[in-house]
């Protein structure tokens, strides 16, 4: 038996419901028709009631959470793609953000945000969030690498009395496979040193954790032996872990799929370098995605975002300085 | 104690529509001193950022207020001081908000009309208009959930935020759910500056509530007999399963948009008109009329009422402001999950 990335997401959604009465599901199509990838298949009949459709009205979606949070209660949102968030980021930033440090009234609502690029999804169906959400103050924001972690994580979220902007990527959806599901886990807030090495470090997340580690298979009959970190979540971010493995290797390539400008890669290598230059042996680098509008064509997406050869490339010239 | 008399833990349940027309022109009278005194303190330098009062808009508020009860959810905008009294904020709640007294329910950390309690059912409001609407829809849902099914939910709107995104997508969330949700619409004629004539097409907003299948009914605003019908009404209907409801009230700012803005916008002709009138004025005629006060009787009135806001503005100019240094910069409730740098 197998479980995928996907149906781990379903499981640990199914098992909230089933533990816990506060909860319930909110999102377009996630009742009946079980949500745009299924993550919600069977849950409107298991739990009548609670997994329930919304207007396509993303803001008034997640002001209905948070309206349902403040009366005791544990929604979870589906975004249809993170891509739609944007419509509803005034009730993520200001309303979910806030309220905590406003009022000292918790807001715990998990929002889940299919993010990241497919191929063929083009612009609007492939974007990833997180940067933007771990920019306010506020917010949890965490990016499952694996089925464990997709598991795990999404139990932690529900539980916590904070808003959690759950990440989880589509690429990994249906592909990714474990055994079974974890009964023990990291704690949200923990990276995880996903392979060891000792000649450079590669802190990645989400969907790059797999390309990361292709690049290291790529580099070890070079004799490269590279270290990656598995951020898990950017927000908050685990600079002990990362520092550590930084220095024991002295290198640091930091990989994200999303746009260059800012985000998570920006800021572990201004944390490196602030709080551990001394650590580095050679300047840290970044790869990110291109600066344009995730593009359509699969010829066009393979080459906008990192992949293991990519990586493997920008790596070699981390080593070689 | 005056304060005590006047807010609505001690107010009696209203026997009958007489005491509760005095009963709520007391809230309008109340927070127009309230307000007056904001105005004068902001004027003084005594406040940090800005004063935005409900000059005009105290009989629509004040009735939604006295209309609602402990356990409902009341999501006030920016000129409803009068509404946030008749459903029982204390005065000092006010005033600590708008001097930034630590004591207040916001502790320095929000200010002026961003205040609320959520555990007492008054959420507070962002400055993001219409974002509220569906707040206050998932505290209804929440209820229900729970197996409460009397309770309502208001929160306020006015012409301008009528034209957000949020409104529309949260009426309708509210009609699609079938939701206890009464929405009540000052339309004071100018959002910040705009006219109206600039902020919409329609004949009439209230046209918007028949587009997503609500009730609807539009008041005079300035006359506090018609708002107490059409607000009393509105919330049995959502209180007895009618869906949501809409309110829409023509009426005028009496001000500008804060005290920083002299409204120079506002047409005489506009001041001259019905809606311009001073709806304490049309109130007080009506209760002199009906034979239920006397000039005396609201000279005192007005004086309790002064007494009450001297006695919590004395009180909280005496209260310690928020110390940057004995803050909890903390933003989560959880602590453990807090980012930390070296520069934090």
């Amino acid at each position: 038996m197998s479980i995928t990335y996907l149906e781990a997401i379903r499981e640990a959604q199914a098992r909230a419901l089933a533990e816990d009465p506060r909860v319930f599901i909110y999102g377009e199509d996630v009742g009946q028709f079980g949500g745009a990838f299924k993550a919600t298949k069977n849950l409107a009949a298991e739990f009548p009631g609670r997994v329930k459709d919304a207007p396509i009205s993303e803001d008034a979606i997640v002001g209905f959470a948070v309206g349902a949070a403040i009366e005791g209660m544990r929604p979870i949102v589906e975004m249809q793609f993170a891509d739609f968030s944007t419509v509803a980021i005034n009730q993520i930033v200001n309303q979910a953000g806030t309220l905590f440090w406003r009022t000292q009234t918790p807001c715990p609502i998990v929002v889940r945000m299919p993010c990241g690029g497919t191929s063929g999804s083009g612009p609007f169906h492939s974007q990833n969030m997180e940067a933007i959400y771990s920019h306010y103050p506020g917010l949890v924001v965490v990016t499952p690498a694996t089925v464990e972690d997709a598991y795990s994580m999404l139990i932690e979220a529900v539980a916590l009395n904070d808003p959690v902007i759950f990440c989880e990527h589509k690429l990994l959806y249906y592909h990714l496979k474990a055994e079974k599901l974890p009964t023990e886990a990291l704690p949200i807030g923990k990276a995880r040193i996903a392979r060891e090495g000792r000649d450079m470090t590669i802190v990645t997340y989400s969907a790059m954790i797999h390309e990361a580690l292709a690049a290291a298979d790529e580099l070890e009959p070079e004799g490269w032996r590279v270290e990656v970190v598995d951020l898990r979540s950017v927000k908050p971010l685990d600079t002990d872990t990362v520092m550590a493995s930084v220095a024991r290797t002295g290198r640091l390539l930091c990989v994200g799929e999303s746009w260059p400008w800012g985000g998570v890669t920006a800021e572990v290598i201004a944390r490196v370098t602030s709080e551990g230059f001394a650590l580095l042996d050679a300047p840290p680098q970044r790869l990110n995605s291109k600066d344009t509008p995730v593009p359509y064509h699969p010829s066009l997406w393979a080459a906008h975002r990192p992949t293991g050869h990519s990586i493997a490339a920008a790596a070699r010239r981390v080593l070689r300085q | 104690m005056v304060q005590a008399t006047l807010s609505r833990e001690a107010a009696p349940s209203p026997a009958s529509n007489v005491d509760t027309t005095v009963e709520t022109f007391r809230f309008m009278l109340l927070a127009r001193v309230l307000d007056e005194k904001m105005a004068n303190l902001y004027r003084a330098g005594k406040i940090h950022g800005g004063v935005f009062l409900g000059r005009g808009q105290e009989a629509l508020s004040a009735s939604l207020g006295v209309s609602l009860r402990k356990g409902d959810v009341f999501a006030p905008l920016v000129r409803d001081t009068a509404g946030r009294l008749a459903f029982g904020e204390p005065i000092l709640d006010c005033v600590r908000t708008y001097l930034g007294s630590v004591l207040g329910p916001m502790r320095g950390r929000d200010g002026n009309v961003h205040r609320g309690r959520p555990s007492a059912g008054i959420l507070p409001m962002i400055s993001h208009l219409g974002a509220m609407i569906s707040v206050v829809n998932g505290a209804l849902f929440a209820k229900r959930a729970a197996g409460v099914q009397d309770a309502v939910g208001a929160t306020c709107l006015g012409d301008g935020g009528m034209s957000t995104g949020a409104f529309h997508e949260a009426l309708n969330q509210a009609a699609v759910e079938r939701l206890p949700l009464v929405l009540v619409v000052a339309n004071n004629q100018y959002a910040y500056s705009t006219p109206n004539r600039h902020q919409f097409a329609c004949t009439s907003l209230l046209d918007r509530a028949r587009g997503y299948g609500v009730a609807g009914q539009a008041v005079d605003g300035t006359d506090l007999t018609a708002c107490l019908n059409a607000l009393r009404s509105a919330v049995v209907a959502a209180r007895a399963g009618q869906g949501p409801q809409l309110v829409v009230a023509s009426l005028l700012r009496l001000c500008g948009h804060g005290e920083h803005d002299d409204a120079s916008y506002i047409t005489p002709e506009i001041k001259k008109s019905a809606v311009g009138r001073d709806c304490i004025a049309v109130a007080e005629a009506q209760l002199l009329q009906a034979d239920l006060a006397t000039r005396p009787a609201l000279a005192g009135l007005r004086a309790e009422c002064v007494a009450a806001v001297e006695q919590a503005v004395a009180t909280v100019q005496r209260e310690p402001a928020p110390d940057p240094f004995a803050e909890q910069w903390q933003a989560l409730s959880a602590a453990h999950l807090l980012d930390t740098t070296q520069e934090s």
